[in-house]
């Protein structure tokens, strides 16, 4: 852990598909977050970072996608990604990807910098206290890329613990998958299903209103399960609940 | 005795299966709860857990970079202590060893202590057909082998079993003993022990895996539970022990160090019940121990993995631990692999071993989650291993075309900013009308694996970048 910079780094978005495409709200809540932890936020042009492929066997076409991020984020003193899965592809496996590659020193030069947000937050800016309060009970998912990839476990407690109000009911197995997994869930719905159904109720049996996690293909597909169920809980990304926004929409609600 | 035939190809009607049956179900959430929980807690207890897994890894390494050496020195060891070794370059070679062995001892009956390579050779089936009778002794062994299965669980075999379902084998395989009430355990265990002792006192042979090979001592090691082992290769004339190759350690120390993660990893004991050390066969003055120790070692496409992308898998120590933590044999259990090592693990074995064409849906079947390898006492990466039959299995042009296409589509999108910007835009633009008002889509065409279970949100409006270049402009 570096000490926390009081300066004010040029920090890049690294927005990630699913916020971009799904949930442009989780975006806006993560650059507030930065802005207000002193960072100069930019949203260079970008695609995805390529796990698709990546997780799919294809390594020639993770390596196409994944060039474009490399060229996107050059020149930035950071780049944060609301997500774990998306920073932990970043930081974990653009390394191997481009291993041997012209671009090797690029993809470990861009891991370094990259970081997932809470993880950012707390360790890089400091961030301890923050101004949002929420008067509900939510319970928390562990992604798996987060415990696993981009070191981010304590972190969003810690932020989450600061908001006046917010009281967390931890799940049993919070660190099993959700059975997302990207393709997975298409390739092998059955399992992914029963996976996702576990989840769902393990968080439901808490008690708590809202279910929060940091990655946006965990709370689809948990989301998925809830609404399909009818469940009165509500999906949020943690962004959003750190930002103070709780007026959108949850994951999966319509706005009547 | 009929034997499943196993293969990996029909893993989906296989898992959909296993994900309807509730006793398996129940019977998983329990190994869940009891297994990995304990490891848990046995690794909180030992502080120098972490220290004692890079210090195991460090000793399988060094062995596997020098295997040659290490097999060689065994070799001499045992045969200095009056065992001999067998090299089994395959399945049949091994299979024809132990006959060969069984047959020189007119052999009848066959103890058997637990051995995944006796299930990899498909041992039992073969000597049941010359004619001998093979007894597993390990006891839930003993209960799969009454009901004609394979194991479902390296180290918990019988674990898809419910009691009442044991007290139904036991009924109708033990007629001469009292009937069982479905709750009935200990009566079912004494019946079992009566079973087996009989056996133990007739068996001609007996046949053991190991879980160690120690190079320095020519010594093989097995952990077990319930002393099965030690009667099992005690007792007959003949002590036939079966190992992977990759079962070797330079020494008894190292022995020591790797045993002290193992049962932590698998059961969450600091030690097995039992631990066995066996040394060639009974020595002048010995009062007990069989007359005669073989050891058979087989490769069986292990040696392949030397150099290759797979070669960590060798570091294996068979502890079961992957499985307890998968979230993916935690729904769907052993048998849903039809492969011999089922789990995390088997889904890199069994595609090394026994090829990707056979084995393609278990690198596939996994989310990526990590979890094993976060509690492998070996470390072994097995997501890295996953993703590696992934990309040979795109590379042999095996992979469903289908996927490769959308793949593809993607990609040339996805590498091209500008395009990816405006295309995306239109496509959340277009569904968010459908789909915003009431927040989610419960049936989308394409998306129909997805929508089948679960509902899929919908598109809050532009997209994030649309409206971040719109806001930045104004």
């Amino acid at each position: 852990m570096t000490e926390p910079s009081t300066s004010s780094p040029r920090v890049a978005l690294l927005v990630t598909c699913l916020v971009d495409l799904v949930r442009p709200s989780v975006g806006f809540a993560a650059v507030k977050l930065l802005e207000e932890a002193g960072c100069i936020v930019e949203v260079p042009l970008q695609t995805c970072c390529g796990q698709p492929a990546y997780n799919s066997g294809e390594r020639d076409k993770a390596r196409l996608v994944a060039r474009t991020m490399l060229d996107a984020f050059e020149g930035y003193d950071h780049v944060v990604a609301p997500s774990g899965s998306c920073a932990g592809m970043v930081i974990k496996h653009y390394p191997d990807l481009f291993e041997g590659t012209p671009d090797a020193a690029r993809a470990r030069n861009l891991a370094d910098r990259t970081f997932e947000l809470t993880r950012y937050l707390v360790e890089q800016r400091g961030v301890t206290d923050l101004a949002a309060g929420l008067d509900a009970t939510i319970t928390y998912h562990d992604s798996c890329s987060c415990l696993r990839e981009a070191g981010t476990r304590e972190q969003p407690r810690a932020l989450l613990g600061s908001l006046d109000g917010l009281t967390l009911n931890e799940a049993r197995d919070r660190e099993v998958c959700c059975g997302f997994g990207g393709t997975f869930a298409a390739k092998y719905p059955a399992i992914s299903t029963a996976m996702a159904t576990d989840k769902a109720d393990r968080m439901e049996e808490t008690g708590a209103e809202i279910a929060v996690a940091a990655d946006m293909g965990c709370l689809l597909n948990i989301a998925g399960i809830l609404k399909r169920r009818g469940s009165k809980m509500q999906v949020r990304h943690v962004a959003e609940i750190l930002a103070g926004d709780t007026q959108t929409p949850a994951i999966g609600e319509g706005e009547g | 005795m009929t034997v499943h035939h196993l293969t990996s190809r029909d893993f989906k009607a296989k898992s959909t299966a296993a994900l309807e049956d509730a006793v398996l179900q129940g019977n998983l959430v329990k190994l869940k709860d009891n297994f990995l929980a304990r490891r848990t807690k046995a690794k909180e207890s030992l502080p120098e857990f972490e220290d004692l897994r890079d210090a195991s890894v460090v000793i399988k390494k060094h062995t596997i970079a020098h295997l040659d050496f290490y097999l060689e020195a065994f070799e001499a060891a045992v045969t200095a202590s009056g065992g001999r070794v067998h090299w089994a370059r395959d399945d049949t070679e091994a299979r024809a060893i132990v006959l060969d062995i069984c047959k020189q001892e007119n052999a009848k009956t066959v103890t058997k202590g637990k051995t995944m390579v006796g299930e990899e050779i498909g041992i039992n089936p073969f000597l049941e057909a010359h004619g001998m009778t093979p007894i597993e002794t390990d006891l839930g062994e003993y209960i799969i082998q009454l009901a004609k299965e394979p194991p479902s669980h390296i180290i918990a075999p019988a674990i898809h079993k419910n009691r009442q379902q044991v007290a139904a084998l036991f009924n109708e395989h033990h007629p001469h003993l009292e009937h069982r009430g479905d709750d009935d355990v200990d009566g079912m265990l004494a019946d079992a022990r009566t079973v087996l002792r009989e056996q133990f006192l007739k068996a001609d042979v007996g046949i053991t895996g190991a879980n160690f090979l120690i190079a320095e001592t020519g010594q093989t090691v097995i952990v077990t539970n319930e002393g099965n082992g030690d009667l099992t290769q005690l007792l007959p004339r003949v002590h036939i022990a079966l190992a992977g190759i990759e079962k070797v350690v330079p020494t008894l120390e190292d022995t020591m160090t790797i045993m002290r993660v193992l049962a932590r990893s698998a059961t969450g004991q600091e030690m097995s019940s039992y631990t066995t050390f066996s040394a060639g066969g009974r020595r002048k003055g010995d009062l007990d121990g069989p007359e005669a120790f073989h050891v058979v070692l087989l490769d069986n496409g292990r040696s392949k993995l030397l150099g290759s992308p797979t070669e960590d898998i060798l570091r294996c120590i068979r502890c079961g631990c992957c499985l307890n933590a998968c979230p993916v044999y935690g729904k769907i259990g052993g048998h849903a692999y039809g492969s011999t090592y089922s789990g995390p693990v088997g889904a890199v074995l069994t595609p090394s071993l026994a090829g990707l064409s056979e084995a393609h849906h278990l690198p596939n079947a996994s989310s990526l989650c990590g979890r094993c390898e976060e509690v492998c006492p070996m470390r072994i990466p097995i997501p890295k291993m996953l993703r590696h039959f992934r990309e040979e299995e795109v590379a042999s042009g095996k992979a469903p075309a289908t996927a490769r296409r959308g793949i593809a589509l993607w990609a040339w999108f996805a590498s091209r900013p500008g395009l990816y910007r405006a295309m995306t835009s239109l496509g959340t633009d277009m569904l968010s009308r459908f789909g915003r008002k009431r927040g989610r889509f419960s049936s989308l065409p394409m998306a129909g694996a997805w929508t089948a279970t679960r509902d899929l949100a919908s598109p809050q409006g532009s997209s994030f970048q649309s409206q971040w270049a719109k806001r930045s402009k104004s």
